[in-house]
């Protein structure tokens, strides 16, 4: 579904009624970024299940959406193999 | 051919859902409004009736079941009364705001406590501000008649309608009341088809948080609708009238052609009150009546109009605003301030409770403004 | 040529839920749906109460979900949900609703819609999302608030003083088909007890153990381990009851002691050994009680 232009009330639905999905680019809210370390990885898939916002693609290893990502470690802290380590993104000044 | 029967306008309630092919109902049981639900829930048990009754543990969750089904796609139907339409008060607002059309009879009866079955309109006029559309009934016939009117309109519109009826007056009251062939009922009222509903296929967030970017955008467009309405519940009236030969209008006018002074009133009342007015007329009076029908959307200009013509108006409120006065009253002095006639508005409350309403006290009100201050306010039969 | 191969996954591939939801991280209640969409496929309309969910869903003009959602007041869920399963029915659109509720929502204020669904057996499946507070509003109690612990309206001087309502055996004694706890930590038992009671009808409820790093003062990347834990200590036992039998999905092979649960969460901060040691007597009464009913076989 196309983003929602609304110039005014006569182009909204008659309530609330969502047409797009769109969200919030969420990856900005991070602290941390999951870093991945294919070599250790068994293809497992569980970064991928576990990832509460849907943040990893499955494929022929994990892929992350890093507009989305929100650094909650979850997925790192899954990982078998510690084949994720959360690097510290926070500027310092 | 249409049928004639002989009922009370509870069931002038029920036949009126029946025949305008409600699809889901979902309600709750209170006096006197009992035997509308009765009645529906045999309807959909033979089979006469092709719709789910939802047997609700509220009046509450009457009104959410009526949303979702009207939410789902269907047409929705219940009926309450009182401290019932009391409890469903956030509701209310959700079927509007959430512009479902769902159809309601309200009994009007009095708030406890102390207890009380008995008729007034208290419960109904503290739902003003939900953005429900509100038609105010003299009779079973027009309680039958305007079920199928209310859906029509509310259906275009996409708002909610609360038809409503004495409590006793009518509810308990048995009148003859004439039902059209289904066929022609069927042409009159087609089937609900809202142009959102929840569908797998065009899948949307229904009532999703909404910032004070559109929020207040959302609002105006129910206002929009509500003026809408006033248009369109005179197209769905006239309509009606030339099908079935029934016009009710939404501000009845009797005897207005000529009068001096006007009486405004509504419900099962304004039929005394006609009565009364042609006592008076005999006696010289020059007096008219104007029912309020219609009190969602209000009918602003049609009280200027009637007001640009006579000496005197004479409101009856069977209800009172706590604090000021006849809530009627007050819509209708606020409906004059921009206009350029404005004759002396006179405001009774009377008849809380269930207390009688006999010609004598039409013609004693009548009377008592001929000589009252009209910075009073007037409970009419308060024992002092 | 050699096919690359593919990472496992143990539960359904295809997403229903969008990434950019603006719930917390390690937010147990938007990864509950995640899985629960998963389970229940594309042929299914969500009715959401007053709660986080109303804020996670996304505001207009965005939905995070590919279905049909209808936002509702607090205490409907059930109501609203049995207005558009009869609904759908008249059109004959055949869907599954589900209704997804908070514990607020759910305990208490829409205790009421919802025995009265149960009680009539609508046809949908309701789940739970228990986060043990009122979490949209700043972490008030709930009946669903542990004993001892921690909210802002059950400060750490005089924190909880009641049990959690047992809101399952709530469930039970209205005899509806099925009725299953599951945890957030637990992926796959909560999609399998979901596949099998999309196949069922009638009223089918769920409680869902949903961790919430907000409100339990617990580390976001523990966002699985907690009810783990939580089941580990049988401090939240995964079962179900099917048609009137229980049966115990996880049995702990070594049941720990609650601290192990309790320790994790910054909300069971202030308690004193002694408080640890009612809880613990308070869950292994519990347990054992649950055991018992699961000998008894078919119990209604
Ligand atoms: C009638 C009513 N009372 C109070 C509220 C305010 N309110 C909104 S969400 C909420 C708490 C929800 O708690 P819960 O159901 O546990 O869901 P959670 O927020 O924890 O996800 C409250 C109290 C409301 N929306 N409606
Ligand atoms: S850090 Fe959290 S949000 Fe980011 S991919 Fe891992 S689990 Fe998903
Ligand atoms: S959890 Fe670890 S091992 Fe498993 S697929 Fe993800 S990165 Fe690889
Ligand atoms: S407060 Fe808790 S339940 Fe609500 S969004 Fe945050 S983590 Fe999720
Ligand atoms: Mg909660």
């Amino acid at each position: 579904m196309s983003e929602a232009k609304f110039r005014g009330a006569h182009d909204l639905p008659p309530c609330s009624i969502s047409v797009t999905h769109e969200l919030t680019k969420t990856g900005n809210w991070r602290n941390s970024k999951p870093v991945f370390h294919k070599e250790k990885c068994i293809q497992c898939g569980i970064c991928w299940k576990v990832c509460p916002n849907a943040c990893i693609k499955l494929g022929e290893y994990p892929e992350w959406d890093m507009d989305y990502c929100k650094g909650c470690a979850v997925c790192a802290e899954e990982c078998p193999k510690d084949a994720i380590e959360m690097e510290d993104e926070r500027v310092m000044v | 051919m249409s049928t004639v029967k002989v009922i009370t306008g509870n069931h002038a309630a029920s036949f009126g859902a029946r025949d305008s092919r409600a699809e889901v109902i979902a309600a709750y049981p209170i006096t006197p409004q009992t035997q509308i639900v009765e009645l529906l829930s045999e309807f959909c048990a033979d089979g006469t009736l092709k719709a789910k009754f939802i047997k609700v543990e509220s009046e509450h969750s009457a009104m959410a079941a009526c949303i979702g089904a009207s939410a789902a796609g269907v047409r929705a139907y219940t009926a309450t009364s009182a401290h019932g339409l009391a409890l469903m008060h956030e509701m209310l607002h959700w079927a509007a705001n959430g512009r479902h059309p769902v159809v309601m009879a309200n009994v009007n009866r009095a708030m406890g406590p102390p207890w009380s079955i008995w008729t007034d309109q208290n419960d109904s006029l503290a739902q003003r501000d939900t953005g429900w559309l509100q038609f105010y009934c003299e009779s079973n016939q027009e309680v039958y008649d305007t079920t199928m009117i209310a859906f029509k309109a509310c259906e275009q519109v996409l708002l909610p309608g609360m038809l409503v009826l004495d409590a006793f007056i009518l509810s308990h009251t048995y009148e003859p009341v004439e039902m059209p062939d289904q066929e022609l009922i069927d042409e009159f009222l087609p089937p609900f088809d809202p142009p959102y509903k929840m569908d797998l296929d065009d899948a949307r967030a229904f009532g999703a948080l909404t910032t004070p970017e559109w929020y207040m955008e959302l609002r105006y467009l129910i206002q929009e609708a509500h003026e809408k309405a006033l248009v369109t519940v005179r197209e769905v009236e006239k309509e009606f009238g030339e099908t079935f030969g029934r016009y009710y209008g939404t501000l009845e006018l009797y005897r207005c052609d000529d009068a001096e002074e006007v009486i405004l009133i509504a419900g099962s009342t304004a039929s005394t009150a006609k009565d009364a007015v042609d006592i008076m007329r005999k006696g010289g009076r020059k007096i008219g009546l104007a029912r309020i029908k219609l009190f969602r959307p209000f009918p602003n200009e049609e009280i200027r109009d009637i007001a640009s013509r006579v000496n005197k108006m004479i409101v009856i409120d069977r209800n009172v605003s706590f604090g000021n006065q006849g809530i009627f009253f007050n819509e209708i002095k606020a409906s004059l301030y921009s206009a350029k006639n404005r004759p002396p508005v006179y405001g009774f409350v009377a008849g809380l409770g269930g207390r009688d309403m006999k010609i004598d006290d039409i013609t004693g009100i009548v009377e008592q403004a001929d000589t009252c201050d009209i910075e009073e306010i007037l409970w009419w039969g308060v024992k002092l | 040529m050699s096919e690359k191969k593919k990472m496992r996954a143990t539960i359904p591939e295809e997403e229903y839920m969008f990434p950019g939801t603006v719930d917390c991280q390690g937010c147990g209640a938007a990864y509950a749906m995640r899985l629960a969409l998963k389970a229940l496929g594309p042929k299914t309309m969500v009715v959401i109460p007053a709660c986080c969910w109303s804020i996670i869903a996304g505001p207009f003009p965005t939905s995070a979900l590919k279905m049909p959602i209808y936002h509702t007041a607090f205490e409907t869920a059930a109501a609203v949900a049995s207005g558009v399963k009869a609904g759908l029915s008249i059109r004959e659109k055949e869907a599954t609703v589900l209704a997804w509720a908070g514990d607020g929502g759910t305990f208490d204020i829409g205790v009421q819609s919802l025995s009265a669904a149960a009680e009539r057996n609508e046809d949908f499946i309701y789940v739970c999302y228990d986060n043990e507070a009122y979490m949209n509003t700043g972490i008030q109690r709930s009946s669903a608030t542990p004993w001892g612990a921690w909210t802002t309206t059950t400060p750490r001087k005089h924190p909880k003083d009641r049990p959690k309502k047992n809101m399952m055996e709530i469930m039970a004694a209205h005899r509806i088909p099925y009725a299953a706890s599951a945890t957030v930590g637990h992926p796959e038992d909560f999609v399998r007890k979901l596949k099998k009671a999309r196949e069922i009808r009638g009223t089918r409820f769920f409680h869902v153990l949903a961790t919430c790093p907000t409100g339990w003062r617990s580390p976001p990347e523990l966002m699985l381990e907690v009810p783990r834990l939580a089941v580990e200590t049988c401090v939240f036992p995964l079962y179900e009851i099917d048609n009137g039998v229980y049966s115990i999905s996880k049995k702990p092979k070594e049941k720990l002691p609650v601290t192990e649960y309790l320790k994790v969460q910054g909300r069971f901060r202030h308690l004193t050994d002694q408080q640890i040691q009612y809880i613990q007597e308070h869950v292994d009464e519990t347990w054992e009680l649950l055991l018992k009913k699961e000998k008894l076989g078919r119990l209604f």
